[in-house]
């Protein structure tokens, strides 16, 4: 038996091979404790499947997103330009994220800096491994039959237009998706969007993730799928304010993937 | 037969016009405030964007019952606007109803047309009166919403309903008078929704009657002159700007800041890498970010004057939801606000941007600004396809650039990221460590 393979794209290159994708980490999928289990997570669906692949590991660094949005252009650049010149190095041309910020900056907005790539949120990606038969989903496990509900993130939804993606990849597990009465264009904020996922919320009467908790629980969901990082914590913290964490769980669309798949 | 009507007619037309040409150029101006802005491309999906979204109100059904009262509202607007050209001929020849004898039955089922649409529009703002002053839709009794906002709501409202009842007395009178044999009018076919109110009038004398009539037909066509003015002074402007706004959409994805391609230059410097264009430096770097209306695009100006205060933007806005005190309508109405306070100020010769107040500060606070979660719900419930986030957006570039009065926990994040790469104080060594138990793990 051998075990999973997490190969760099220093190591691979150094083996004169390159990768069909880079799975562009990010830093929530590498120093977040909850979220660490989702790139892992994805990390074995990557091998199970035998995709080519390949991180960057330690030379990533932050896309930018959050100092952007906050104001700060020159910390931004500086972190965008960094992050282009180690990716056109490796010649890469196709990133793959599970982080739609990342996604987000690097589609949109790395092309004006130099940085021109095909890129992809993971639940694209894990949809087009559904439809090419790549993922052979069990269709039982622990969500079979349950009743799911997604959160769209903002940075997917309303500013790329994914809506239907991530809500294919949920139905694959023979799931009952049940919808928010906000959702897709309509989808309310976790709240973390912004940068604010860096700061306390300015004075207000309730935190937005409170809010976007309560509805997602009034749909009677046995679990909440998002498929952001932020959205991830926001949620489960919505989750523990309402003292739901025991009867709700909060999953990431490749956790589900991997768990129905057995790994 | 006296020429007096004709002239003060023309008088009236002249006056009018000459105040609407100076509002139009005033307010080319004000939007000119803005930076250049170059948005040209795309011309396809352009006038395809202005024709469903303006034209055909596609955002507008969002909302099923506001929506079927407004296109009643701007199908009547457009359609009845038809008949102003035969007011203005009729009055500029001193002829009464110049096309009916033209275009006979035609003319009756034209006129029917626009009494029925004439009562639509009535009801519609009947029912638009009931929803903001009586069941008080929430949208529109926010903060910023208090004082003129609200009057001016109210008064477009009053102003319609007022010339729509114009009409419907005009030719209510007008056939009265036909069928008692006055040689001045026509006889048409059957005006259904007039003859309704006929009885009101049928009682009163042939002068009486001539009167009504010619009041109501001064009244209307001077009134939609006057309205036409009023519209410029108003958050109704959009009935036009809804047209050129939509047309200069952004059409990149919503995610997507604009690059500063000023930074990239001294980024490029400081990280050692030859620029692009070192030859052809910008002219004059400006300030970085939005301070003020001139730091923001005319786009962004356009869309200021576009806005009609609808607050579907406000009552989407997770921030607004949940009681902090950003309202994305109110960031329109204050660039608006404060380009007519450079525009008026110039005019009068005074300081104009110079007046020792700006958009940041008097109008827009850090508050406001700080609590976008930059989640485009805003941007995407705007039925005229309006940019809030922008111009939010914007000015953080210059409250974090200019004054580095960013809150202090975003100043802490952005020391991590310069220091180790991740907005979170991580040493950047560690950032492959997640691998590890995974690498360790046998393939199952």
């Amino acid at each position: 038996m051998s075990t999973y393979q997490v190969p760099t794209m220093a190591e691979m290159v150094g083996k004169g091979e390159s990768p069909e994708i880079l799975f562009w980490v990010g830093c929530a999928g590498s120093f977040d404790d909850r979220y660490k289990a989702v790139t892992q997570a994805f990390v074995k669906i990557l091998n199970k499947v035998g995709v080519s692949f390949a991180v960057l590991g330690p030379e990533e660094a932050c896309t930018g997103d959050p100092a952007r949005r906050a104001g700060n252009e020159f910390l931004f650049q500086m972190q965008a330009v960094a992050n282009i010149q180690v990716m056109n190095g490796y010649e890469v041309k196709k990133v793959v994220t599970a982080c739609p910020h990342c996604f987000n900056t690097i589609k949109n907005e790395y092309p004006a800096l130099g940085g021109n790539y095909e890129v992809i949120h993971h639940s694209q990606f894990l949809q087009q491994l559904i439809n090419e038969g790549k993922v052979v989903l069990q269709g039982g496990g622990e969500f079979k039959g349950k009743k799911i509900t997604f959160h769209d993130s903002c940075y997917l939804g309303r500013a790329n237009n994914v809506y239907e993606a991530p809500r294919e990849v949920i139905k694959a597990l023979d799931v009952e998706l049940v919808e928010m009465k906000r959702c897709r264009t309509k989808g309310l904020c976790c709240g973390a969007g912004g940068a604010q996922m860096f700061k306390e919320p300015e004075p207000g009467k309730k935190d937005i993730n409170i809010e976007r908790t309560e509805e997602a629980l009034a749909t009677g969901a046995n679990a909440i799928a998002v498929g952001c990082p932020f959205c991830l914590t926001m949620m489960t913290d919505g989750v523990k304010n309402k003292e739901k964490e025991n009867e709700v769980k909060v999953y990431d669309l490749a956790e589900m993937i991997a768990k129905d798949m057995g790994i | 037969m006296s020429f007096l009507p004709q002239i003060a007619f023309l008088v009236i037309l002249g006056v009018a016009g000459f105040i609407l040409a100076k509002r139009i150029k005033f307010l080319k101006r004000n939007i000119l405030l803005g930076k250049a802005e170059t948005r040209n491309d795309q011309t396809d999906t352009r006038w395809k964007t202005m024709l469903l979204v303006a034209f055909g109100q596609q955002k507008m059904f969002k909302r099923l019952i506001p929506a079927f009262l407004h296109l009643l509202i701007y199908v009547g607007f457009i359609v009845i606007n038809l008949e102003v050209l035969e007011f203005v001929l009729d009055g500029i020849l001193g002829t009464h109803r110049l096309f009916a004898p033209a275009l006979g039955s035609v003319y009756t089922v034209a006129m029917n047309i626009f009494e029925f649409l004439a009562v639509a529009v009535l009801i519609s703002c009947v029912a638009f009166l009931w929803r903001r002053n009586v069941s008080k839709v929430p949208r529109f009794s926010k903060p910023e919403m208090k004082g003129w906002p609200s009057l001016d709501a109210n008064l477009i409202l009053v102003i319609e309903i007022v010339l729509m009842c114009a009409i419907l007395t005009m030719n209510a009178t007008d056939q009265i008078l036909a069928n008692r044999g006055d040689e001045h009018y026509t006889i048409l076919g059957t005006l259904f929704f007039s003859s309704l109110i006929q009885p009101i009038f049928e009682g009163m004398s042939t002068g009486s009657l001539v009167v009504i009539e010619r009041f109501a037909w001064w009244f209307h066509i001077a009134g939609i002159l006057a309205f036409a003015i009023y519209v410029t002074y108003s958050k109704h402007l959009h009935i036009f700007l809804a047209f050129p706004n939509t047309w200069y959409s952004n059409l990149k994805p919503k995610g997507e800041m604009p690059n500063m391609p000023e930074v990239t230059n001294e980024v490029n410097m400081m990280l050692g890498i030859p620029s692009e264009t070192p030859a052809d430096p910008p002219a004059e770097i400006g300030r970085f970010g939005a301070k003020d209306v001139n730091d923001l695009t005319w786009v962004n100006v356009l869309n200021a004057y576009s806005c009609t205060e609808c607050g579907r933007c406000t009552a989407e806005c997770p921030a607004n939801l949940t009681g902090k005190k950003l309202s994305p309508r109110k960031i329109m109405m204050d660039v608006r606000d404060r380009a007519e306070e450079v525009g008026k100020s110039i005019d009068a010769g005074g300081p104009g941007l110079e007046d020792g107040k700006s958009l940041l500060g008097d109008y827009i606070t850090k508050e406001e600004l700080n609590a976008c979660t930059s989640c485009n719900a805003c941007v995407e419930a705007c039925p005229v396809n309006i940019d809030p986030l922008s111009i939010i957006l914007q000015m953080r570039r210059y409250v974090a650039m200019e004054e580095s009065g960013t809150p202090a926990q975003w100043n802490a994040m952005f020391q991590n990221m310069e220091t180790s790469f991740s907005p979170w104080k991580f040493s950047p060594q560690d950032r492959f460590n997640w691998a590890d138990s995974v690498k360790e793990e046998q393939v199952k």
